[in-house]
């Protein structure tokens, strides 16, 4: 089907939709087109194409609203639109851009719309179209849920495409020529008596004509850029010491600022002294804020220095607080009041295991923190008139809202500046440290105040990865997985993190079970149930989100069960897959790894498979039950992107996945004790170390036809692959993360 | 106190205890070594102190003797240093914001052992933490650079 076609349909679904659904505001803001976040900020003698390109005299910058948070979004979205725009990547600036409602994320809500990635119906597709409309109302610039490539993929390329037919016009205005005559390369349009007009020389033009708007894309046979290796623009800044990241920003004027606070999170703050504090070296002013105090000093570690010295009295945590409790909580959470969804009710489950031999087994998944290396960052600068916010943050939208709320200033004179950041993991999805900085800049009017987190601090403050629980339940027929029940209890991570943004959910969280329900294998009976637990900590989006602790879930309690029927791991979840795409990252991690071969004594494979994000994933692992513990000895990986759009950034992101799940799987849990997280650094939340690192072979597999973002989907099977092989190598099942609680890791 | 960095003499004012990090980062702008833990846990402060690499997390200014190279002073965008040219080779970095410290321990560890054997490479890297898994990277990168200083 041709793009126009596609575009004619979607517009026409959302319209109708729009009406019989009631949320005709959202069809409003859908027919308004965005405004366009460049033209506020033009200077003379610069023209604006898209929101996605900007040319002026100093050059083309490419304008790249998705966070790069280290996963390489900015180079792939730069070279989505540099495809078609015929420029190189090294004659362009890249630019985050200012937040707009024009960068509202269209994939992101599709997935959570509560259809299967592998259902492309009709219904499906228009309850996706539902869910756009929502996403352009709330105005949502958000990074994340694997999204930055689908969502850009169409609309960075035909931004690209139509700043390049525009271009053209303007030179066939200019120099006379026809513009089928005109030839576009290395950003200039190419004049057929050999001479040039270069974009930049274009772009008064372009400014005063109508921009071409029917475009179409090139075939991906025909791409320069795209499919192929290409070198990030930031990696030799990230080399060299020289890109500075949010905690390394700069603003002329800026003092040093920490927090302390509760660390029962969310709980209050009864009262402080700070007489040892205030009269320490370099401290200029110590603020009460919401839930603790910041410290304003000369330098970032005096400020950490006295707000150590500062002595606090403590609220209670607003949640249990030993681990029992909650625990507790998820456990009486299966029940039929407390289901949040029932997706999935194949066959008649009951029937198939009343008098049946069942096999029952119960999972557990703890908090994890997110812990990217940079702790989190904010400077902010408070005028009577104007904000100025630099700092890194996957939702800078929200930001822009928080802050105009917090100081009364203007919605549109809040000017939020997009940072690099230190890696996110989801961890950027939330802005306290915004609000927080706020609170302290708004008592220093006119001083930039820029609050660094101490890692502890950071630490303690992860609004962390969902605590989940699972029961399973299955019967085995013939050698065959014949029933499989299962059950999951978690509190919802997306009511818990829209509940700090003010928002309420819209519908059931599906969260609780991705990962889980919509796995595209055919067994006879199969129900999968989530189960809504209480609120207890407040909850995040960790790399993953819910599958994150669902995939682990649903993967081993199958792998239980096949064991049990007594067939091949592999062999069974590909007899049980119904769809073509998935089976073919089965099969090929069956053929990467030599699936059935001897591996000798002491050794064990397993294999785990997770669709999520769209992403059908398989890994197989290789373990060694060594005298000093398990050693991760191999990994194979086989994921169904649709187009693997970068290779190089491709084999980073996967095997970076791979690691994080392995690693957290391995040794790291964030546990309460007297309401205070009891890890609050590297030393207590380990991850895997380089010596750990197994060799990773990658393949990326394009049969889709929808193209995905791999920053997440690799995350799922890492863990219950490892748990499946350390149980083919040792006999030893185990259900709860971190498996080191059950078993020493080399 | 007087603290040579990068070549440059630098007079600074500050308490004898203040960890050499945030002499650098606070005190001097310099940027390039980073603040990740702040218990030498994960290795993203390292720099060079006489040519060998510390964690200047833990490292109080007082007791700085010796010129401090951080990876500003290793090499820059125009002359990389072989480690940074095998860091760049290889597309290591993701968020990019533990390789500071990566590129010095590889820097120092290589100067004591040109021709690392796998394990090696183990035992010399693993003090420093990566949180995106670039490890595999990080191997291949030392490994290249190894070989390219040995032919220099």
């Amino acid at each position: 089907m041709g793009r126009v076609t596609t575009i004619a349909r979607r517009t026409f679904l959302i319209g109708s939709v729009a009406v019989a659904g009631g949320v005709a505001f959202g069809a409003y803001m859908y027919k308004r087109p965005g405004e366009n976040p460049l033209m506020a900020d033009l200077e003379e003698g610069e023209a604006v194409i898209t929101p996605y390109v900007k040319i002026d005299a100093e050059g083309v910058t490419l304008i790249t609203p998705r966070t790069d948070l280290g996963q390489g979004a900015y180079s792939v979205q730069a070279a989505l639109i540099a495809e078609e725009l015929d420029i190189e990547l090294d004659q362009v600036r890249v630019d985050p851009g200012m937040p707009s409602p024009a960068y509202y994320n269209t994939a992101l809500s599709e997935e959570g719309a509560p259809f299967r990635s592998t259902d492309e119906s009709f219904m499906a597709e228009s309850v996706r179209g539902v869910m756009d409309v929502l996403m352009k109302f709330l105005g949502m610039q958000v990074t994340g849920g694997s999204t930055s490539v689908p969502d850009g993929y169409e609309k960075l390329r035909t931004a690209g495409a139509v700043a390049r037919e525009t271009l053209k016009a303007a030179a066939s205005q200019k120099s006379g020529v026809p513009v089928g005559q005109l030839k576009t390369a290395k950003g200039a349009v190419q004049l057929p008596d050999g001479s040039q007009l270069t974009y930049v020389e274009l772009a008064p033009v372009a400014a005063t004509i109508r921009p071409v708007t029917n475009v179409t894309l090139r075939d991906p046979s025909e791409w320069r850029l795209l499919g192929k290796p290409m070198r990030r623009h930031d990696i030799v800044a990230k080399s060299t010491g020289t890109l500075p990241y949010g905690v390394d920003f700069k603003v002329d004027g800026m003092v040093h600022a920490t927090v302390k606070l509760n660390p029962r999170q969310g709980g209050a703050m009864n009262g402080f002294d700070a007489s040892a504090a205030e009269n320490m070296r370099g401290v200029k002013k110590i603020v009460p804020i919401t839930g603790g105090v910041g410290v304003v000093a000369d330098n970032t570690w005096r400020a950490i220095q006295a707000a150590n010295a500062i002595e606090f009295d403590w609220g209670p945590a607003p949640y249990p607080p030993e681990m029992d409790g909650h625990w507790e909580a998820l456990g009486n959470s299966f029940n039929d009041e407390q289901i949040e969804a029932r997706n999935r009710d194949d066959g008649d489950v009951e029937t198939a295991l009343a008098g049946a031999d069942v096999i029952e087994a119960e999972y557990r998944a703890p908090y994890l923190a997110h812990a990217p290396l940079e702790p989190i960052s904010a400077i902010v600068k408070v005028e009577d008139d104007r904000v100025d916010v630099w700092t890194g943050t996957q939702i800078p939208r929200f930001v822009q809202g928080n802050v105009a709320k917090l100081t009364g200033v203007a919605f549109d004179d809040v000017y939020v500046h997009v940072l690099y950041v230190g890696g996110s993991f989801g961890h950027r999805l939330e802005d306290e440290v915004v609000k927080q900085a706020v609170e302290i800049a708004r008592e220093m009017k006119g001083t930039p105040v820029k609050l660094t987190y101490s890692r502890e601090e950071d630490m303690i403050h992860d609004f962390p990865r969902q605590i989940a629980m699972a029961r399973g339940r299955g019967v085995v027929k013939d050698g065959k997985v014949d029933t499989y029940d299962l059950g999951i209890a978690m509190p919802s991570v997306i009511a818990s993190q829209m509940g700090r943004q003010g928002l309420s959910l819209p519908g059931p969280d599906t969260q609780i079970i991705a990962g889980a329900w919509e796995q595209p294998f055919a067994i006879p009976n199969y129900r999968m149930t989530g189960y809504r637990a209480p609120e207890l900590a407040p909850i995040s989006s960790w790399r993953s989100v819910g599958a994150s602790s669902n995939g682990f879930f649903h993967d081993c309690f199958l792998d239980e069960l096949i064991v049990a029927a007594g067939a091949d791991p592999l062999e069974e979840r590909i007899r049980l897959m119904w769809h073509d795409n998935s089976r073919k990252v089965l099969e090929a991690v069956g053929e990467m790894s030599g699936w059935g071969s001897d591996l000798g004594p002491k050794r064990g494979r397993g294999v785990a498979f997770c669709m999520s994000f769209g992403v059908a994933t398989a890994e197989v692992v290789e373990v060694t039950d060594t005298d000093d513990g398990i050693k991760i000895d191999k990994v194979f990986v086989a994921a169904e992107v649709g187009r693997v759009v970068d290779p190089v950034n491709f084999d980073n992101l996967v095997k970076g996945g791979v690691i994080w799940g392995l690693g957290h799987a391995m040794n790291c849990e964030i546990t309460y004790s007297d309401g205070i997280a009891e890890q609050d650094n590297f030393h207590a939340f380990e991850g895997m170390r380089l010596y750990q690192c197994p060799e990773i072979e990658v393949r990326g597999l394009e049969n889709g036809s929808k193209i995905r973002g791999i920053g997440e989907p690799p995350v799922p099977p890492a863990a219950p692959a490892l748990a499946n092989a350390i149980f083919a190598a040792t006999g030893k099942r185990i259900r709860e993360m971190p498996f080191n609680k059950h078993i020493d890791f080399v | 106190m007087k603290l040579t960095v990068n070549g440059q003499d630098h007079e600074v004012d500050v308490e004898e205890d203040m960890p050499l990090l945030w002499v650098l980062r606070d005190e001097l702008g310099i940027t390039g070594p980073k603040y990740g833990c702040g218990i030498a846990q994960c290795g993203a402060c390292t720099v060079h102190v006489d040519g060998v690499a510390v964690r200047s997390c833990q490292l109080p200014v007082g007791a700085v003797e010796y010129e401090v190279t951080t990876i500003e002073g290793l090499g820059t965008p125009d002359a990389l240093h072989a480690v940074q040219a095998a860091w760049v080779e290889h597309q290591v970095a993701q968020c990019g914001y533990c390789q500071s410290g990566q590129i010095m321990a590889a820097a120092s560890f290589l100067e004591t052992n040109d021709d690392p054997t796998d394990a090696d490479i183990d035992v010399a890297m693993s003090a420093n933490l990566c949180r995106c898994g670039t490890y595999p990277r990080i191997r291949e990168a030392v490994k290249t650079a190894a070989k390219n200083l040995r032919s220099a």
